[in-house]
């Protein structure tokens, strides 16, 4: 009898959609084939004997259905050799040889899955991981073995079988010092030739003394000898290196797996009639380039044939789209809506627009460089300390009995005793167990440190469009419009991408239309035209619509043969969870509102939520207005998506960005919400205040056992059997203590959920 | 005394295998896809590793 599993993964296969509601519907992919393969070939690379290899990211792998579905669906296709899902990261690796790239991206979407080329040219291999764990798991095999052996010392083995035991610990400790210990000595040297110290150069004196006066005890048949405490000390400060790296590493690979929807390259149209796809970087001044509906700008250019609708939300913050006719500038990163455009390269790509915007980025972000970490100003008063405690023990000892060998040993103690284990512990346990909090919540956090901003702010900007605003119109009032007018708009308003369209669609999803006009065409920053029956409709501005129009209203008209029908108004919908958010934070901050859009629409938006706000923002207008907050004392938290705030957002204390913002916001923010609520900004915040609460109290419990244990070093008192307890019991307490984030009501969404959000969101922006 | 002769040598050996083993995993591949692991196993084509 087949087992329950079986059964499932049969049914999925019959109906491949059956566990993941396919998102592959609303992505409105409409690039040429000719560009899809010129940006395969580009992203692929070579490994070896013909055979490429291409790396997609597909964000609606769930299940082993669907490992099935895509790995069947893509060996199918001629050409390929291997293709293989990789679950955990989302994403399939195929190989395939060398030609022209089977259609991948076309496969899986038809198989219900959509995928994004995945740069893994642009990956380095995260080699200092591989090296953390295998450090750590020496290190772990080491200490375990050696503290076998002290075990049975302490508990009174004789003499010669101590001298064995001691020599096999400093067999066993030698090479792990070598291996584990090499990055706290490099990094320790590093330090001290460029006349610094950090948390590092205790440790690796603490170590190195322990192991060298161990050495000399065993040579000399001595009593106590330090092998374990040295390497058990190394494997609990691995430990907290490991989590704080892989914290990072997690979050850094999730943000670039959010689909990388920046252009790599575009077509461009040679002299001689070919087309050919080339990369961003090899586009130059005075080429021809074809851009297709749905496309980004990639350079700056001036229209030179066509017309269409170009929204340039991400760009100035601006939320209703323009027209673009030839002759019309474009900036880098705007995006072609409706209709394919030929356009003049007026820049090089690292002249344009987009690169001006990482230049004043960079700029802004030396400011927060300033902030050190709350772990390296610690380790900066507690290295001086410790060497100076450890020193005058040393002589104390020397003054009271003139045994060299006694004070020495006393002092070395006193420095293994007090070398920063429970310390080293303390801020990244609590960050981890703090990310993985946020993650659940949907919440991506970059590093450690930006939790520690994060808790520091009082003052919070908001971009709007995009941010607190979704960046979708919405219609206002449908239920006000008659249902017959609703009905042919909506049955015109399908066969666009025009924003405005997809709102009066979407506004209409519950009672599809029978009606099917005839001859739907789309005029550029005008609107639609269509045939019912004898009747000419047309959906647009009013001043075109209409034979008699005295208006230039913003709104859309519908008309039958010139004369109006309805008129249709479209707001920029808030972010869900806006108010109820805003009404938290606005009783402990400061709020403000700084947007590129115009007076009015922000004005309106302002009022609504009863902020603050400025109105027509340029970049460097953002990053002014947060120095000057900033300047009175107030730590600045900015959040928003755009390419015109990715300055003010690496320029504030800390930066929140929506998962649909710009590349370059995204990668400035400290933090990366998937959700569409805007809740998750008092939720990182509460969980922020919390992490550093919980940062204090092990710092002060770390310390609080020094207090206890050096004296009991200084005074002579302290044997390997009192360092190994002391040392292992003070970071379990820590550790426990972090421990208790995680314990906490849990807000239950789980990461596959969240991982769902994050490709609709991006879908629907796409 | 003289148990310790092969009893050490035999459980450092024993903990170096594992430590071997374990090694030999990471760099081989094998916790690249833990996830992906345990929903291969319900797939009962064959299955090679890329």
């Amino acid at each position: 009898m087949p087992f329950a599993p079986v059964i499932v993964s049969k049914g999925a296969l019959e109906k491949p959609m059956t566990c993941c509601t396919s998102a592959g519907g609303i992505a409105l992919t409409v690039a040429t084939d000719i560009n899809r393969d010129g940006e395969i070939l580009l992203a692929s690379r070579l490994v070896g004997d013909g055979v490429r290899q291409t790396d997609l990211s597909v964000p609606s792998i769930h299940c082993g259905a669907c490992i099935r579905n895509v790995e069947t669906a893509l060996a199918a296709l001629p050409g390929v050799e291997a293709a293989r899902v990789n679950l955990s990261t989302k994403r399939a690796t195929i190989r395939w040889h060398d030609g022209a790239p089977p259609p991948f991206i076309e496969t899986l979407r038809r198989a219900g899955y959509d995928a994004h080329i995945y740069d893994a040219g642009a990956e380095v291999k995260d080699t200092a991981f591989n090296e953390l764990i295998r450090a750590l798991a020496v290190a772990g095999f080491a200490a375990s073995n050696i503290m076998l052996l002290s075990v049975s010392v302490w508990s009174g083995a004789d003499n010669a079988t101590r001298d064995l035991f001691h020599g096999i610990s400093a067999a066993i400790a030698l090479p792990t010092l070598a291996y584990s210990g090499r990055m706290f000595f490099r990094s320790a040297w590093r330090a001290l030739r460029h006349g610094r110290t950090n948390m590092d150069v205790p440790i690796s004196i603490g170590v190195l003394l322990a192991f060298g006066m161990s050495l000399y005890e065993t040579a000399t048949h001595g009593a106590h000898a330090y092998f374990d405490a040295s390497v058990t000390l190394l494997f609990f400060l691995l430990i907290g290196r490991t989590l704080d790296h892989l914290m990072r590493e997690k979050a850094r690979t999730a943000v670039k797996g959010l689909a990388n929807l920046a252009a790599r390259g575009a077509l461009v149209l040679q002299p001689d009639g070919d087309r050919v796809y080339m990369s961003i970087n090899e586009i130059t001044a005075g080429m021809t380039i074809l851009l297709a509906a749905g496309e980004r700008v990639p350079v700056d250019a001036q229209v030179i044939a066509g017309h269409s609708d170009i929204d340039s939300a991400l760009l100035s913050g601006e939320s209703a789209p323009v027209a673009a006719a030839p002759g019309t500038y474009l900036q880098a990163g705007v995006l072609n809506l409706t209709e394919p455009l030929t356009l003049k390269a007026t820049a090089a790509a690292k002249d344009s627009t987009l690169a001006d915007m990482v230049r004043l980025m960079e700029a802004a972000e030396t400011g927060r460089s300033a902030y050190r970490r709350i772990a390296d100003r610690a380790s900066r008063l507690y290295a001086p300390v410790v060497h100076a405690t450890a020193f005058l023990t040393f002589i104390g000892w020397m003054i009271a009995t003139g045994d060299i060998h006694r004070a020495v040993t006393i002092a070395i103690a006193v420095l293994i005793i007090t070398c920063p284990c429970a310390l080293g512990l303390a801020v990244p346990m609590v960050q981890v167990m703090a990310a993985r909090r946020l993650f659940e919540n949907g919440i991506l956090l970059k590093d450690g440190g930006a939790l520690e901003r994060l808790a520091e702010i009082d003052a919070i900007v908001f971009d709007k469009t995009g941010t607190l605003t979704s960046g979708m119109p919405r219609l206002i009032d449908p239920a006000a419009i008659a249902p017959g007018a609703l009905k042919i708009a909506t049955a015109i308003a399908v066969h666009s991408r025009h924003p405005y369209s997809r709102a009066i669609a979407a506004a209409c999803l519950a009672n599809p239309t029978p009606l099917e006009p005839d001859a739907v065409t789309e005029h550029p920053g005008c609107g639609l035209d269509a045939r019912i029956g004898p009747h000419t409709y047309r959906l647009g501005r009013a001043n075109w619509a209409l034979s008699d129009s005295a208006t230039d209203d913003t709104g859309l008209v519908l008309s039958k043969d010139g004369a109006p029908l309805a008129c249709f108004r479209f707001e920029d919908r808030l972010r869900s969870g806006t108010h109820d958010a805003l009404k938290a934070l606005k009783r402990d901050f400061e709020i403000e509102i700084l947007s590129g859009d115009h007076d009015a629409v922000v004005g309106r938006i302002a009022g609504e939520l009863d902020l603050r706000y400025s109105a027509g923002m340029l970049p460097a207008g953002k990053v002014e207005r947060i120095r000057d907050i900033e300047s009175h004392g107030h730590h600045v938290l900015m959040v928003g998506d755009g390419l015109n705030d990715a300055s003010a957002l690496a320029a504030a204390h800390a930066s929140m960005a929506p998962a649909t913002a710009a590349d370059i916001g995204r990668n400035a923010a400290d933090l990366v919400f998937l959700h569409e609520s805007l809740d998750a900004v008092p939720q990182a915040i509460g969980l922020a205040r919390e992490a550093a609460k919980l940062v204090r109290q092990n710092l002060v419990l770390a310390v609080g056992y020094n207090i206890i244990a050096v004296p009991v070093a200084i005074m002579g008192h302290v044997t390997p059997l009192i360092a190994a307890i002391a040392m292992s019991s003070s970071s379990i307490v820590v550790i426990a203590n972090a421990l208790r984030l995680g314990g906490r009501r849990r807000v239950g969404k789980s990461a596959a959920t969240s991982a769902s959000h994050v490709s609709l969101d991006i879908m629907e922006h796409a | 005394m003289d148990d310790f002769l092969f009893l050490v040598p035999v459980a450092l050996l024993l903990g170096l295998a594992g430590l071997g083993a374990f090694m030999w995993a990471l760099g081989n591949g094998q916790y690249d896809d833990l996830n992906g692991a345990a929903e291969r196993i319900l797939l009962d084509d064959k299955d090679t590793p890329l």
